[in-house]
């Protein structure tokens, strides 16, 4: 792939036990959406995790643009799982928001206007503004998400992965979230996503990863989204999935109405 | 005067504790301050043995490293030897604890300046015995004063440096190290600041009660403030004021002082804590309107 903006080679990580990813190797594609899909517990998060360098692998390495992760820290951007943090934290919107403009080069210094500005802009960017001195326990589970996004995008990075950022947000939000990933993407941007919910993967990723420990398969969604593959990731357990496979093959995979304006 | 020196002592072992004591509560981390207040116990005890003095620097130091060593046990416990969090703060500290114990009953016994009552209790009311004279005879204060005052300024200076880091390590620790900031390093700056604080302390309150100021002053402030700043300002406030309220309420019940302070700082605690219950049922339930994007 010649513009690759994340390689994953050989990958194998544990937490001690038996491995959680079991020698994932994949290139991603620059520029684009993807999806990263997979049952519960096939290790999407721990996928991530380790792709921004928070867990260790036992084995294998991770490129961004062909370069060792450290050196491309402040191109890559992590929106974790919201559920990861307590909201009960003593941090206005802004406060937070302020956080992706922490460098480790920056620490001891006050933030300066740059910072101001950015924070502001990517409040805005996420409809906030109104709620930007709010304490982030008094906000919405939809709002506290859009918050994390608000952070990532002040980073101001080139490649953002983001941990299930549409669990739990209204439709509306939902529709907001992705014509600022369209933004996102017209700007260059390579986004990769955790996503739960199958009847909309088609729609809303160019290139998708499928993962159950092992790398059940990767490519564009027409590639990706067959029923064997369905059923290798996610067992027979579920009828359902079969349903979506099917309704996926009889629309032949409408191309995404862009025409839903909020 | 003494009660002057006691009052002002007393002070500023609350609010070194309640500064440090909110970076340990938002990071649910408040019994890792138990344990190493309990674990400093051999660190003192040796230091102790080679220096022959309560307050040398040595003794400080070395009691220092030994809660730094507390929380790495801790920590080295639960990540790599995979034992639940709260056991392997109860199997370090125990342990580190007993140690001390013994060493006291063997290396130190009969001596009178350290003994298990004064380790587990302190008594704020014997500071003004080891007093600071200077020029022959003007008393400018009791000598554990000055070593708080010093750990004080440790402690400020370190929290108004450090403040962002320290801040996102407490709310986001993931998220701090995807930006390349060594949490690490972060984190056993906040464990060495807390050891201090609780080695300094004992002598003072002792190794059970620090805890108290450690965790009830900043489990207020939360109730009360919606910003880091404010949150740190009034458990500060809140520690003050306890052991301002606590030494009076024992004069006059005639108890132990540091109790004392601890009683009161638990009721302001519940004062807190209903006056926000209060507030909740008056006030705007629905704080939270929906707003579209
Ligand atoms: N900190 C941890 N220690 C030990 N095992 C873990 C840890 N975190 C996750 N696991 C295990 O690793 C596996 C993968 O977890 P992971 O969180 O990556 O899954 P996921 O695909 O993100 O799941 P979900 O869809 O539920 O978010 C699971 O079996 C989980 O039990
Ligand atoms: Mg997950």
């Amino acid at each position: 792939m010649n513009n690759c903006a994340i390689e994953v080679h050989n990958l194998t990580t544990t937490y001690g036990g038996a491995p959680v990813l079991w020698d994932i190797d994949f290139e991603l594609p620059a520029g684009q959406i993807i999806g990263i899909i997979g049952p519960n517990g096939s290790g999407k998060t721990t996928l991530l995790k380790t792709i921004m360098g928070l867990l260790e692998p036992s084995s294998g390495y991770v490129k961004i643009f062909d370069q060792d992760l450290e050196k491309m820290r402040e191109r890559i951007a992590y929106v974790p799982q919201r559920e990861s943090v307590d909201w009960d934290f003593p941090a206005t919107v802004e406060d937070v928001v302020m956080m992706g403009r922490y460098r480790k080069a920056n620490l001891f210094r006050r933030s300066n206007r740059t910072d101001l500005a950015v924070v502001a802009e990517s409040i805005e960017k996420v409809g906030l503004t109104p709620f930007k001195k709010r304490q982030i326990a008094q906000l919405s589970g939809g709002q506290q998400q859009r918050v994390f996004i608000a952070r990532a995008l002040a980073q101001k990075a080139d490649v953002y992965l983001m941990d299930e950022p549409f669990v739990g947000v209204d439709a509306a939000t939902e529709n907001a979230i992705l014509s600022l990933l369209e933004e996102m993407k017209a700007q260059g941007k390579t986004v990769l996503i955790i996503h739960h919910d199958l009847q909309t993967v088609s729609d809303y990723f160019d290139y998708l990863v499928l993962l159950n420990t092992r790398l059940i398969a990767k490519g564009t969604p027409q590639e990706v989204l067959t029923k064997e593959n369905l059923s290798n990731a996610y067992g027979g357990q579920l009828t359902l999935l079969a349903k979506v496979a099917n309704l996926i093959k009889e629309n032949e995979f409408p191309i995404r109405e862009k025409d839903m304006d909020l | 005067m003494n009660e002057f020196w006691i009052i002002l002592t007393a002070s500023i072992v609350a609010i070194n504790a309640a500064l440090l004591g909110c970076f340990l509560l938002l990071r649910k981390m408040s019994m890792v301050g138990d344990a190493i207040s309990h674990a400093v116990l051999p660190g003192i005890v040796v230091a102790y043995y080679l220096s022959g003095d309560k307050t040398s620097i040595l003794l400080l130091i070395g009691a220092t490293l030994t809660g730094v060593l507390t929380s790495y046990l801790i920590t080295f416990l639960s990540k790599k030897a995979r034992i639940q969090g709260d056991a392997s703060i109860g199997i370090t500290y125990t342990l580190l604890f007993a140690v001390g114990m013994i060493m006291i009953s063997t290396w130190l016994k009969g001596n009178v300046d350290i003994d298990m009552e004064c380790v587990l209790y302190g008594d704020v009311a014997l500071i003004n015995l080891d007093k600071i004279i200077i020029d022959g005879n003007l008393y400018i204060g009791p000598r554990a004063f000055y070593v708080e005052i010093i750990a004080f300024a440790i402690i400020i200076v370190s929290l108004l440096w450090g403040y962002k880091g320290f801040k996102i390590l407490s709310f986001n620790e993931d998220y701090a190290q995807s930006l390349g900031i060594r949490t690490g390093r972060w984190h056993y700056f906040l464990m060495t600041l807390v050891s201090l604080t609780t080695v300094v302390a004992f002598e003072v309150v002792g190794a059970i009660l620090v805890v108290g100021f450690l965790i009830v002053p900043p489990a207020t402030a939360q109730l009360l403030t919606n910003r880091l700043p404010f949150m740190l300002i009034v458990a500060a406030l809140v520690g003050i004021v306890s052991a301002i309220g606590g030494y009076y309420l024992a004069v006059w019940l005639n108890v132990s002082i540091t109790a004392a302070m601890i009683v009161v700082s638990g009721l302001i605690f519940s004062l807190a804590f209903i006056y926000v219950r209060f507030r909740e049922r008056l006030g705007n339930k629905s704080v939270t309107e929906h707003l579209p994007i």
